[in-house]
C-alpha cells in the first residue's frame, strides 16, 4: 500500500483550526517526555510554561504586554508573506521606528499631550515603513533578495541605535551611560488603571480586525493574495507585482515601527543598547503559527507570549535553562508547518496492487 | 607596514572567512538543488557544540570535525523531512530550524560551559607552521585547507559530474527531472544533508579553532552572512570564495580602523560597514541580471508532481 | 533623577494587591533572596561571579535563607515581570545584577514597598532600592602596572565592549598605571559593541597583536581573547574571574569580582532589620575587588609592584586618578596633586593621553 496526497479544492477549515491546537498540545506532550528524560520534572515544567501564565490572573498583564508587539508585527509580516514577500528584518524596522518616535519626542522637548504622543507614534510608523522601503526599492529596482537585504539592514539599524543613544541623544543626566533621557510623563502612553497595560495592547486587539477587513474584503487584499499565489496569474489579472512588493514591505515595516514606538512610549520610556529584544524575529513565528491569518496572529501572539512568560516562571520553579523556551517555540512551528499539508491535501491510503488482489 | 603586518592581517582574515565560506558552499549546493534552507545559523550552532563535545570525549579533533558534520547534517534532516516529505514552506521551516538549533545547542552545551579543548591548529611541523613567512601557507587549521579544497571540488562536482548535472537539473526543473526518472526527493535530501554537514563544520571552526570552547550563540549571526554570500556570489563557487574574503576583509577592516584610532567617523560606522557593504554589493551584482539568470529556477518552491 | 510618578505608585499598589490575592502566603519560614542574572551562570565571567556571591549566602546563611535566581534575563521590559515574579514568590531581598535593569528595578520596587532591592552598577535609588558597585578600575590599575612593566613593545591592547563609564574608567586606570612604569606606553583600544561575541573578540585580539600589542587586556566577557594570546605565546588577563584554566600560559592574573561578602552583609542586615537604602562602591579595601594568583611568568619585582598598588589602595595611600592627568588631546583635566572625586569618576567619558581609540 502507499500513501497518496490529494489536493483539496478548498483548504480544509476544520484542519486550519485543528492543526495549530494539535501542534501546541503535541509540543506539550513531547516536552513532558523530553524533560523527564533530561531529569527535570517534565509535567511541572510544561504546566509552568504553557498554563501557569494563563491561570494566574496577575500574569495576564505580562502576557498582554509581551503579546502586543508580537501581534502587531506579525500582522504586517503575514500580509507580506501572503504575497510571497519575505521581510525578515522587522527587528530593524522596530528599532528604527522606536528611534523615530524618540526623535519626535526630543523635538518637542518636555511638551506632551495627545497630539505629541500621536505624532511620536506616527513618526514610528513612518520610520519603520521607510526602513522597510529600502529592501522594497532594492528588490523592485535591482532584484535584490529582500530576505538578505532586510536582515543586513537590521544589523545596520543596531549601529544607528548605538550611535544615537551614545552620541547626540545621550541623556545629559544619565551619567554617560548610552541611553536616551527617560520620557516626560506627558509623552508616555495612557495606562489602564491599576495595571501596566498600555494603550498599545488595545491597538494590538483592534488591528487584527482592520487587517482582516483589508485582506478579506478589499481590492488590495485580493491583489496581495493573487500575487502571492502566482506571478503569472497576477499579470493576467492586470496586477502589478512590484506595487504589491512595495506596499506589503512598507506595511510590514510600518507595523514593526508602530510596535517599536508603542513599546518605547508604553513600556520602556527610554532607548538604550538593550532595546532590541527579538520581537521582530519572533513575530515571524507568530505569523506562521497564526497561519498568516489576522485573527490567527492574535491568538498565536498570545500563545508565544505565554511561553515567554511561562519560560521565565519555569526558570525559578523547576530551574530549566532559558533556551528551552526557544526549543518549544521551534517545535510548535515545526508541527504546524508539518501539519500544513493536512490543510491543503487529503491523505488517502491506497492499497497496493497485490493486496487489492488484482 | 611591513610584510609581517600584512601576513598577520591575512591570517586574521582567513580566520574570519573560513566558517562563512564553508557554510556558504554547503548552502550553494542546497540552493542549486532548488531548496532554500534559512537554517544555516542553527546548523552551525549544532555543529559547533557537536564538534566540541566529540572532541572533549575522544580527545581527537578529527573525530570532532566528523561529529560536527554529523550534527549539522542531522539538524538539516529535520528541515529536509518537513520541506521534502510534507511540502512545508521552506522560508518558515528554515527559520524554525535556526530557532531550534539555537535552543538545542544551548541545552546540549550546558554541561560543556567552562571546558576547553586543545585548539585544532596546523598539523604541519612547527618550522613551517610558525615560520615567519611560510605560516602564510602552512599556519592554518586543517579545516581551512578543507574549505579551500572544497571550492574547486564543488565546482567540479556541479559542472563536470553526472551527479552534479542531475542536481542542477533538479534545481532548474524538478518536474522534467522527475519525468525522466530522477528521484527529485532523494537528490534534495542528499543536497540538504551536505549543506548541513558543511554548516556544521563551519560552526565547529568557532568552537574548536578560533576560541576552543563552547558558549551559547557563539556563531553570533555568521550563518546569515553565509546565506547572503550565496546570493552575492550569484550561485557560483568562484565568486563565493571571492565574496567570503570580501566580507572577511570588511570585518577585519572594522577592527583595524578602530584599533588604529580612526576617529573621524563614529565607531558604529565601521561596525555597520560589512552589512551595509553587503547590501550595496548585492545590489550591484543583482542589478546586472547575472544573479537572476543563475538562480535555480525551482529555488524555494515545493516539488509537487502529479498535481 | 529618582522619579516615581503618582501613576506608578497607584498601579504599583494595584499589582501588589493582586499579588497577595494570587499567591497565598508561603508556609516556608526561610527568608527568600532573589537574583536576576544577565547571562548564563556558566559564562565564567560576570554572571558566574555574581552566582558565586549567591552561593556565599547559601553557605553562610543557608539555614535561614533560601536563594532563587533567574538567568539570561534581557535588559529590556521583560525584566519587569521576572522581578515581579520573584517578589510574588516571596523574596524579601532581590539583587538585580546588571546596569540595564535600573529603571525596571525602580519600577517594581515601587510596586512592592516591602521588598528590598539591590541594583548593581546603577545610580538610581529609592527607600527600598540600594545601589552597589565595584571599583573594578582599582584592579585595572594593578593590571596596568604589570602590563606597563612587562611589555617590551610599550604598546598595550585593550579590548572593550561599549563606551560606558565602567569601561572608560578601566581603560584610563590601565593606561595611567602602565605609564607610571613606562611613560611612553600607549594603549590601543578596540570597542567591539558587544559584551559577548567570541569570534569578534578573537579577531580583535589578533588585530591588536598585529598592531604591536604584546599584552592585551579584555573588558568583554568571554575567555576567547586569552585563548588567542595563548596560541600566540603572548600574555593577557582574565576578566571577572580567574580564567587560567582557559589559557594557563597566557593568563598573568585576573581581576576577580567578589560579591559574596557584600551579599552576605546585606542579607544579614535584612534579617536583623537594619537594612537601609545606601550607595556602596567598594574596592580592594572591602575585598570586593581581588587579584587572582599571579602566574609564574610574572617576575618577582613586578609582583612586588602589583602588590604595592593593592596595598596602597587598601591603606588609602594610592589612587591612580591623581593628577596631573591629561586627556587624549593633551588638555590638562586633573591638576597636579588633585585626586578625581568618585562622583566625577562615575560619569567619566574621556580617555587619558596615550589611549588610541576610534571614538
Amino acid at each position: 500500500m502507499r500513501i497518496k496526497l490529494e489536493k483539496r479544492r478548498e483548504p480544509s477549515l476544520a484542519m486550519l483550526v485543528a492543526t495549530p491546537i494539535a501542534s501546541v498540545i503535541l509540543t506539550m506532550l513531547i516536552g513532558i517526555v523530553v524533560f523527564d528524560l533530561l531529569g527535570i520534572k517534565g509535567f511541572k515544567a510544561v504546566v509552568d510554561i504553557f498554563l501557569s501564565p494563563l491561570l494566574a490572573s496577575y500574569k495576564w498583564q505580562d502576557v498582554a504586554l509581551k503579546a502586543a508587539p508580537l501581534i502587531i508585527i506579525a500582522l504586517g509580516l503575514s500580509m507580506g508573506n501572503r504575497a510571497q514577500v519575505w521581510n525578515i528584518g522587522a527587528e530593524g524596522q522596530y528599532v528604527i521606528g522606536a528611534l523615530c518616535s524618540a526623535g519626535m519626542g526630543i523635538a518637542f522637548g518636555q511638551t506632551g499631550g495627545f497630539l505629541v504622543v500621536l505624532l511620536m507614534i506616527a513618526a514610528g510608523i513612518v520610520g519603520g515603513g521607510l526602513w522597510a522601503a529600502v529592501p522594497a526599492w532594492l528588490r523592485t529596482k535591482y532584484n535584490v533578495n529582500e530576505i538578505l537585504s532586510s536582515l543586513m539592514l537590521t544589523y545596520v539599524s543596531f549601529q544607528v541605535l548605538g550611535y544615537l543613544v551614545g552620541g547626540p541623544w545621550k541623556d545629559p543626566n544619565g551619567r554617560n551611560f548610552p541611553a536616551t533621557a527617560p520620557l516626560a510623563d506627558a509623552q508616555t502612553l495612557p495606562v489602564w488603571p491599576e495595571s501596566t497595560v498600555h494603550l498599545g495592547v488595545l491597538v494590538a486587539l483592534i488591528l487584527p480586525i482592520v487587517f482582516w477587513v483589508i485582506m478579506a474584503r478589499s481590492e488590495f487584499g485580493y491583489q496581495v493574495r493573487v500575487v502571492g499565489s502566482s506571478a503569472t496569474a497576477a499579470r493576467h489579472g492586470g496586477f502589478d507585482s512590484k506595487r504589491t512588493i512595495w506596499a506589503t514591505m512598507i506595511i510590514g515595516g510600518a507595523m514593526a515601527g508602530l510596535a517599536g514606538g508603542l513599546e518605547f512610549l508604553g513600556v520602556l520610556h527610554k532607548i538604550d543598547l538593550g532595546f532590541a529584544s527579538g520581537y521582530g524575529f519572533t513575530a515571524i513565528i507568530v505569523a506562521f503559527l497564526g497561519r498568516l491569518n489576522p485573527f490567527g496572529c492574535l491568538i498565536a501572539g498570545i500563545v508565544l507570549a505565554v511561553t515567554y512568560v511561562g519560560g521565565q516562571m519555569a526558570q525559578t520553579s523547576v530551574h530549566i535553562p532559558n533556551s528551552t523556551a526557544g526549543i518549544f517555540q521551534a517545535m510548535m512551528l515545526f508541527f504546524i508547518l508539518a501539519s500544513d499539508i493536512l490543510v491543503r491535501y487529503r491523505i488517502r491510503v491506497i492499497p497496493s496492487a497485490k493486496a487489492a488482489g488484482v | 607596514m611591513g610584510i609581517d603586518f600584512i601576513i598577520a592581517a591575512i591570517i586574521t582574515v582567513v580566520g574570519l572567512t573560513t566558517p562563512i565560506l564553508l557554510a556558504g558552499l554547503g548552502e550553494l549546493v542546497v540552493e542549486k538543488s532548488g531548496v532554500l534552507n534559512l537554517g544555516v545559523e542553527g546548523m552551525m550552532l549544532v555543529g559547533a557544540i557537536s564538534g566540541f563535545a566529540v572532541t572533549v570525549y575522544t580527545f581527537n579533533p578529527w573525530f570532532g570535525v566528523l561529529g560536527a558534520a554529523a550534527g549539522g547534517a542531522l539538524a538539516s534532516l529535520l528541515f529536509a523531512v518537513l520541506v521534502l516529505q510534507l511540502n512545508s514552506n521552506q522560508v518558515a521551516t528554515g527559520l524554525a530550524l535556526t530557532i531550534f538549533g539555537t535552543g538545542i545547542s544551548s541545552l546540549m552545551g550546558l554541561s560543556f560551559t567552562g571546558r576547553i579543548v586543545v585548539p585544532f591548529l596546523s598539523v604541519f611541523p612547527e618550522s613551517l607552521a610558525k615560520h615567519e613567512y611560510l605560516q602564510l601557507i602552512f599556519g592554518y587549521s586543517p579545516i581551512v585547507y578543507f574549505a579551500l579544497i572544497m571550492v574547486p571540488l564543488t565546482t567540479w562536482f556541479l559542472k563536470s559530474t553526472r551527479a552534479g548535472l542531475i542536481l542542477r537539473a533538479v534545481g532548474e526543473n524538478d518536474l522534467s527531472a522527475h519525468s525522466i526518472g530522477y528521484s527529485v526527493i532523494k537528490v534534495r535530501y542528499a543536497a540538504i544533508a551536505f549543506g548541513g554537514a558543511m554548516a556544521g563544520i563551519g560552526g565547529c571552526y568557532f568552537s574548536m579553532v578560533i576560541t576552543p570552547m563552547w558558549a551559547e550563540k557563539m556563531t553570533a549571526g555568521r550563518g546569515w552572512i553565509a546565506l547572503a554570500l550565496v546570493v552575492f556570489a550569484g550561485w557560483r563557487t568562484g565568486r563565493l570564495l571571492a565574496g567570503a574574503y570580501f566580507f572577511g576583509i570588511l570585518m577585519a577592516l572594522e577592527l583595524y580602523a578602530k584599533a588604529s584610532g580612526f576617529s573621524f567617523l563614529p565607531s558604529q560606522f565601521w561596525a555597520a560597514m560589512p552589512y551595509a557593504m553587503t547590501v550595496v554589493a548585492l545590489s550591484f551584482i543583482s542589478s546586472r541580471g547575472t544573479a537572476g539568470a543563475n538562480a535555480p529556477a525551482c529555488l524555494g518552491k515545493p516539488f509537487l508532481p502529479s498535481t | 533623577m529618582t522619579m516615581i510618578s503618582r501613576r506608578t505608585l497607584f498601579k504599583g499598589a494595584g499589582a501588589a494587591t493582586l499579588a497577595t490575592l494570587a499567591s497565598p502566603a508561603l508556609a516556608d519560614d526561610k527568608v527568600k533572596v532573589g537574583f536576576i542574572f544577565l547571562g548564563p551562570i556558566g559564562d565564567y565571567g560576570w554572571t558566574w561571579a555574581h552566582n558565586k556571591g549567591r552561593e556565599a549566602i547559601e553557605a553562610e546563611l543557608g539555614d535561614k535563607v533560601e536563594t532563587i535566581y533567574v538567568e539570561n534575563v534581557a535588559e529590556d521590559a521583560s525584566a519587569i515581570p521576572v522581578l515581579r515574579d520573584l517578589a510574588q514568590q516571596g523574596c524579601k531581598l532581590i539583587f538585580t545584577t546588571s546596569y540595564g535593569y535600573m529603571d525596571q528595578t525602580l519600577q517594581v520596587a515601587g510596586e512592592f514597598p516591602d521588598v528590598k532591592f539591590e541594583h548593581c552598577t546603577g545610580f538610581k535609588r529609592a527607600d527600598n532600592v540600594s545601589t552597589y558597585n565595584s571599583k573594578f578600575h582599582e584592579g585595572r590599575a594593578v593590571l596596568g602596572t604589570i602590563a606597563g612593566k612587562m611589555s617590551t613593545s610599550g604598546v598595550l591592547g585593550y579590548l572593550g565592549s561599549y563606551k560606558v563609564p565602567e569601561v572608560v574608567l578601566g581603560v584610563n586606570a590601565f593606561a595611567l598605571a602602565a605609564q607610571k612604569q613606562n611613560p611612553a606606553a600607549v594603549v590601543k583600544l578596540v570597542l567591539i559593541d558587544s559584551w559577548f561575541d567570541p569570534p569578534k573578540e578573537a579577531a580583535a585580539t589578533e588585530t591588536l597583536i598585529n598592531l604591536g600589542c604584546d599584552i592585551v587586556t579584555t573588558h568583554t566577557d568571554s575567555p576567547g581573547p586569552l585563548q588567542i594570546l595563548e596560541q600566540k605565546g603572548l600574555h593577557g588577563f582574565g576578566q571577572g574571574a580567574d580564567m587560567s584554566a582557559f589559557a594557563p600560559n597566557a593568563h598573568l592574573t585576573a581581576i576577580e569580582d567578589i560579591w559574596g561578602p557584600y551579599y552576605v552583609e546585606r542579607t544579614k542586615a535584612l534579617l536583623d532589620g537594619s537594612w537601609a537604602s545606601t550607595d556602596t562602591w567598594d574596592g580592594f579595601k572591602e575585598g570586593t575587588v581581588m587579584i587572582a594568583p599571579y602566574s609564574k611568568d610574572v617576575p618577582a619585582d613586578v609582583v612586588a609592584l602589583a602588590d604595592g598598588v593593592q596595598a596602597g589602595y587598601k591603606d588609602g595611600s594610592y589612587d591612580i586618578f591623581t593628577g596631573p592627568i591629561y586627556d587624549q588631546d593633551g588638555t590638562l583635566k586633573v591638576k597636579e596633586g588633585e585626586v578625581m572625586a568618585l562622583g566625577d569618576l562615575a560619569v567619566i567619558d574621556w580617555f587619558v593621553k596615550g589611549v588610541e581609540s576610534a571614538s
